[in-house]
């Protein structure tokens, strides 16, 4: 395939590794002055698509990479991140309401309606509500077929080779295209920015819509009730010696 | 209250984790219609008319379904919503159903409701955010519900005596623009990690892939799946589908055992609700200790071969 264009959506979440509060009022996480990153399974979705455009470079093709991101001003930290990694430019839909998945692949419908991509990446699940719906819900909506927790992918004329993430293994798919693709984690190991990367990134183009503009209804379908703390272990307890912890596990425990 | 349940199944049997979706479709206090889509269906559906709690069978024969590929499936809910009305739609939260009922949902223009580890009432529902670290109660205002299960939140249904009748769900038309190339599925003795009753997890402490070799030989005295740590992933000691986390697989079996981990938040989301969590460390102070049922403070290299030798 000579010429592609690949959508990318990211999506800026509480990073990984920061430990997660419920708020006082019990209706939310704590977001606010807490570090936030790209959503690990897109930085995925961002490598291979700048792979897939390094692949075509090669071959003589051309890739132009465009990631999406839907969510307040903030937003624009993630898309700078990926276009810092290699992504070409940027497309900003600007809300601070409340998006659910439906409401995001209705914006992103919009956008592919707008940019008209060979081949649509999102992430498998964001890391914050773990929904694992997005792509899906994109892929129905276009009427498009989709390749979901992937593993390998190779574009070919017209069509893409898919290896998924099924329970038990994995298996092999062959879509045409246009389709929606989803990473899951040993699709690849995302690249760091260079810091001239990092700066170059700042003068790449980035274009902001509002929902109003791509004419959606982004209206919160499910209803958050309240937010609670998991129950917490009982735990730290100290065994003396692995006969100690052999006895405990089949006369206290009963698990051996 | 009426539900359908999109069963799941595979080499003619229905897959464990639809047993436990039925027990959820049945705890909404309704009637459970299933649903059995495949090539040659018959075995599996004499399987589910004979399931605890089924009323009924709906059965889609149809070359089209053979491999469970989501665009087909998807079709076949949203035809079947169409002419029955159900009030909820249910799957398991596994591959398939994950892959399947997003696409139906969005077709249909509701939302779906994931991973649901308990059932408050009719349209609300819990489930765990944030790889487990916070529990949200969700009430949903569509008029049809989708919802996904997780396994280990409910038991499995168990059988009836008598049948419950079968007939004809509506014909689809929808052709699959993808195709079923192959699948390799894993032949290991092991357990697969997602679905082991007992986990043993290596993490930065074993120092190099060659003494995960010191895990498997314990692993394979218990019959145990072996997992890592995102540290010894990135270190390249394993393979990235060994690792358990927050980006890897979440697990939840009888017995955990974690051997050299340190214990990052990142990694306890994946793990802390395993029954049992036994932690071999030689730092005290590392904080796996404070989520371990039993902590052993001691170099695993002479600890492992000890336990393995005694098992």
């Amino acid at each position: 395939m000579s010429n592609v264009r690949i959508l990318v959506a990211c999506k800026r979440v509480v990073d990984y590794a920061v430990k997660i509060r419920v708020n006082a009022a019990g209706t939310a996480v704590e977001t606010a002055n807490i570090k936030h990153s790209m959503n690990p399974f897109d930085e995925i979705g961002t490598e291979q698509a700048i792979q897939i455009k390094e692949a075509l470079a090669k071959a003589k093709g051309n890739a132009e990479v465009v990631v999406v991101s839907c969510g307040p001003a903030k937003a624009q930290e993630t898309l700078r991140t990926a276009l810092a990694m290699g992504a070409d430019r940027a497309i900003h839909v600007e809300t601070n309401d409340e998006l659910q998945p439906l409401a995001v692949a209705k914006l992103l419908k919009a956008v592919v309606e707008k940019e008209k991509p060979n081949l649509v990446i999102l992430g498998k699940q964001a890391i914050d509500d773990d929904s694992n719906q997005t792509g899906q819900m994109l892929a129905g909506l276009l009427n498009w077929p989709q390749a979901t927790f992937a593993s390998k992918v190779e574009l070919t004329d017209a069509a893409m080779t898919v290896t998924r993430e099924v329970d038990g293994g994995v298996e092999t798919i062959k879509t045409t295209l246009p389709a929606v693709l989803t990473t899951d984690l040993r699709l690849n190991v995302p690249r760091y920015a260079s810091l001239p990367n990092i700066m170059k990134a700042k003068k790449k183009p980035l274009a902001k819509f509002t929902v109003a503009d791509l004419a959606v209804d982004i209206k919160p379908r499910l209803e958050t009730l309240k937010i609670t703390e998991p129950a917490k272990r009982q735990g730290g307890k100290i065994v003396e010696s692995v006969d100690d912890l052999l006895d405990k596990l089949k006369n206290e425990a009963k698990v051996l | 209250v009426s539900a359908l349940l999109l069963i799941e199944h595979k080499d003619n049997k229905v897959a464990a984790s639809t047993l436990n979706a039925l027990t959820a479709a049945s705890t909404l206090g309704g009637s459970v219609t299933a649903l059995v889509a495949g090539n040659a269906p018959e075995s599996v559906v004499a399987e589910v008319s004979k399931l605890a709690g089924v009323s009924k069978v709906l059965v889609a024969k149809d070359a089209a379904f053979t491999h469970a590929l989501p665009e087909s499936h998807a079709s076949l809910l949203v035809e079947t919503q169409k002419k029955h009305g159900f009030t909820h739609m249910i799957a398991a939260h596994s591959a398939f159903g994950k892959n399947v009922m997003p696409r139906a949902a969005a077709l249909l223009d509701v939302a779906q409701i994931s991973d649901i580890t308990g059932i408050e009432g009719a349209d609300t529902f819990v489930r765990p955010i944030y790889a487990g670290n916070a529990i949200a109660t969700v009430k949903s205002n569509d008029d049809v519900k989708i919802i996904t299960v997780r396994g280990t939140a409910f038991p499995a249904a168990g059988h009836a005596d008598a049948a419950a009748p079968t007939e004809d769900a509506p014909a689809t038309t929808a052709n699959s623009s993808s195709e079923f190339v192959s699948e390799h599925m894993q032949k290991s003795d092991r357990p697969e990690l997602d679905s082991a009753t007992r986990v043993i997890a290596g993490g930065r402490g074993m120092k190099n892939g060659e003494n995960f070799q010191l895990l498997y030989d314990m692993a394979d005295k218990i019959g145990a799946a072996v997992g890592a740590s995102r540290a010894a992933v990135d270190a390249g000691y394993v393979d990235n589908s060994l690792q358990i986390g927050q980006t890897g697989k979440i697990v939840a079996p009888e017995l955990y055992v974690a051997v050299g981990i340190s214990g990052a938040i990142q990694h306890l989301a994946g793990m802390k609700d395993s029954k049992t969590i036994v932690a071999i460390n030689k730092d005290p102070e590392a904080p796996i200790f404070q989520v371990a049922d039993y902590g052993l403070v001691a170099d695993l290299f002479t600890a492992v071969p000890e336990i393995t030798k005694k098992l």
